[in-house]
């Protein structure tokens, strides 16, 4: 009678399961082993040298000790932040523009769509190529030096890549002009999901466009910010392709534009799996602790304007 | 009678049918070996050399080709960024395991990391005697090209055609205009020690000549006369000779007299053309052919405008040593090639003259010396040949180390922000120290 019963009772949770099997096969194959293999692996003293093979000698955190105090790590931490931040403060003001521009009905603004594909378009560009533009652009006898020569704005090439401060800016520039389309496309999303009767009823209150902007659609704006600032940070931290390629692998000048993952880089020329790996673990460590951060102070903000609201 | 004779077309069939046995045998023994020749390099130079010289090999496309029945398969991958070795290490390390076809059979390798792929504890280059090659067949060439190549216990595993020895490139045009000749004599005087050498980049300056293109011309000038190896037990150490080279080099780079780009870089090879406006390189003869873009209109190599002279110190750079692979499939072909390219007088004759390569054969460069068989156009008729295979003598190659690639490199790499004024000299050398453990853990 039960089993009767049973088969009645058409169990299409079943497919989802099974819908779901080629997704988890392929995440546990290249990501979960991998994961679990680099942790494993940080543990380890495990290199190449030349063509013999040292280790797989295991020495607890000896790894991470090393990588700690030789300092490096900091150093290279310290240059990818300085350079996401120098990127990413004017790919959030440009990026907060145009959304607004663009969802702004009264403004009418004519070629929308034209417009919104050609600030996406930097995206669609490899990021090597991209930077092997400006590689080819910014050299010391490069198109941009001899237009500037020409111009009798300098009268000798300026040498863009041996000083610290050009070569950073480009690689903020370039991170910048790749992703503020992309970013404004998200942040578009979020202003077009608020009510447009807040709009409305601030204007008829009389509300200036700066204050709607500021009072509306900023706070209401904040769950994609923070969204979007997590993960433009996890794309800065693990910046690696533009620096790489604009400096020829080396991150001069003095390594001020070496990135974390360029680091991690190196450690693979010589298959150092063990300081790979802790290299890797850190990092990851690094990224949760900044992206709770983030996500700590932006929802504190929101808890104490409620309980304000309470109040 | 009758006997005799059937004994003797007996014995004759006999004799016959052993020789038809051992014919057999042999050609058994040439179908033994793999029907697929594959050879690992990092550029066309050497595939050029066996398509123009090696006799009955019948070029099929850019990487394949034949030699009677064997495939030979060229397998390109280029040296930036350790692509070569790292290609080439997951190739030897999977040697044993891989098809008789797929296996590496011949490749090549730089004095910069011969050590590397000599070595005795990890043998992946068959000994010279392995393949049957022998101390006479390889009398002709220049020693050092052999003490590159022998493992810690002296036995040599590989052969080079080329030896590197090296000398100063200079424009004809700049030193007729500033030294007021280029005559030979007058030019090594003019450059024949690290003083004289910078107070004529002085002059050239003046003039508004480089005197090199970049600071990290005369890096192996220098690092070629160190007495000190760049490892030793383990502990990295930095020559004096290399730290003469930092200090003249920032001299130079701050009175503007040579630049900091990256040797190959564009901007480095703009003194190609009389443009560029640079005095002089440092190579050895590959340098000639392989670099000076002889064959573009207006360069100044294709005009015939450069001299060689010695040049400060005498110095080794590159070359490129042939290497059989433990475990190829066939190593007949591979010890016929190595004999053919790299001991063989008319051959290596011909290479010297086709393609302005100084050869690893101390008769053929005497010979070429000696006539106007040598003479090279884009040196301006010049014979470069005695200076070379004097120089080739007293090239003394001890102080190398497995590590010196990447010593090298790195170093190259930090001092040009010192130079640049971006880091000081305290920032560049604790730099190269981090960055060469990084790359070398075992020195860590």
């Amino acid at each position: 009678m039960g089993a009767k019963k049973k088969s009645k009772v058409v169990a299409y949770n079943k497919w989802g399961y099974i819908f779901l099997i080629p997704f988890i096969v392929v995440y546990c194959v290249f990501q979960l082993y991998p994961l679990i293999m680099t942790i494993y692996n940080s543990f380890f003293i495990n290199f190449m040298d030349g063509l013999s093979h040292i280790g797989p000698k295991f020495t607890g955190l000896g790894n991470y000790r090393k990588l700690l105090a030789s300092g490096d790590i900091w150093k290279y931490f310290g240059n990818t932040m300085i350079m996401w931040v120098a990127g990413f403060i004017p790919q959030i003001i440009f990026s907060l523009l145009l959304a607004a521009w663009f969802t702004d009905p009264s403004l009418r603004l004519k070629g929308q769509r034209f417009f919104k594909t050609v600030i996406y378009l930097p995206n669609l560009i490899m990021a090597s190529a991209f930077s092997m533009l400006f590689f080819t652009l910014f050299a010391d006898s490069g198109p941009i030096n001899s237009i500037l020569v020409a111009m009798h704005i300098i009268d000798k090439p300026f040498k863009f890549m041996s000083y610290t401060v050009p070569v950073r800016s480009l690689i903020a520039f370039m991170n910048f002009v790749m992703w503020f389309g992309n970013t404004t496309i998200l942040l578009m999303a979020g202003m077009m999901g608020i009510d447009p009767s807040l709009f409305e009823a601030a204007e008829v209150d009389g509300a200036t466009s700066k204050q709607i902007f500021f009072r509306i659609t900023l706070p209401l704006l904040r769950p994609i910010l923070v969204y979007v600032m997590i993960t433009s940070l996890i794309g800065g931290l693990q910046m690696f392709d533009v620096p790489s390629v604009l400096t020829n692998r080396t991150g001069n000048p003095g390594a001020t534009s070496k990135t974390l993952i360029m680091f991690l880089n190196d450690q693979l020329r010589s298959k150092n799996y063990g300081m790979g790996g802790a290299l890797s673990v850190l990092l990851f460590i690094i990224t949760g602790i900044l992206s709770i951060l983030v996500f700590r102070f932006s929802n504190e903000r929101e808890t104490k304007r409620r309980r304000d609201k309470d109040k | 009678m009758k006997k005799q004779l059937l004994s003797a077309i007996l014995c004759a069939s006999m004799v016959a049918g052993t020789f038809a046995g051992a014919g057999a045998v042999m050609a058994d023994d040439a179908a033994a070996e793999g029907s697929v020749l594959n050879v690992k390099v990092w550029n066309t130079e050497f595939i050029s050399r066996v398509t123009d010289h090696y006799p009955g090999y019948e070029k099929v496309d850019d990487t394949t080709g034949k030699i009677g029945d064997v495939t030979v398969n060229w397998q390109i991958t280029a040296n930036e960024g350790n692509a070569y070795q790292d290609n080439l290490d997951q190739a030897l390390l999977a040697q044993a395991d891989a098809a008789p076809d797929d296996k590496v059979d011949m490749f090549l390798i730089e004095a910069d990391y011969a050590l590397k792929y000599v070595n005795a504890e990890t043998p992946v280059a068959m000994s010279m005697e392995e393949l049957g090659i022998t101390e006479d067949d390889l009398s002709k060439q220049y020693e050092y090209t052999k003490d590159v190549v022998r493992d810690a216990n002296g036995v040599q595993r590989a052969s080079s055609w080329q030896t590197a020895a090296s000398g100063l490139i200079f424009n004809r045009e700049a030193a007729k205009e500033v030294l007021g000749t280029d005559d030979l004599d007058a030019v090594q005087e003019a450059v024949k020690d690290w003083d004289t050498f910078n107070e004529t980049a002085a002059k050239m300056k003046e003039a508004g000549y480089k005197m090199t293109a970049s600071a990290n011309d005369t890096y192996r000038v220098y690092s070629n006369n160190v007495t000190k190896k760049w490892v030793e037990d383990g502990q990295i150490q930095i020559d004096d000779n290399i730290m003469k080279w930092v200090e003249d080099s920032k001299a130079l780079v701050d009175a503007e007299e040579t630049g900091t780009f990256d040797l190959w870089s564009d901007d480095w090879s703009k003194g190609f053309y009389p443009e560029g406006k640079v005095f002089c390189y440092f190579g050895p003869a590959w340098f000639f052919n392989f670099c000076l873009a002889a064959d573009d209109e207006g360069s100044i190599a294709h005009n015939g405008g450069w001299g060689f002279v010695n040049g400060p110190q005498g110095f080794n750079w590159g070359g490129t040593w042939i290497c059989g692979a433990v475990g190829t499939d066939n190593p007949t072909l591979v010890k016929d090639i190595i004999l053919a390219m790299t001991t063989d007088n008319d051959i290596m004759k011909d290479i010297a003259q086709k393609d302005t390569d100084c050869v690893n054969n101390r008769e053929v460069l005497a010979e070429l010396a000696a006539d106007d068989s040598g003479n090279v156009a884009l040196l301006g008729g010049q014979n470069p040949y005695g200076v070379l295979s004097a120089g080739a003598e007293l090239i003394d190659m001890k102080n190398i180390s497995s590590y010196d690639q990447g010593c090298n490199e790195k170093f190259q790499q930090v001092m040009k922000g010192y130079f640049d004024g971006t880091s000081t000299l305290e920032e560049a050398l604790a730099q190269f120290d981090s960055e060469v453990k990084t790359l070398y853990p075992a020195l860590a």
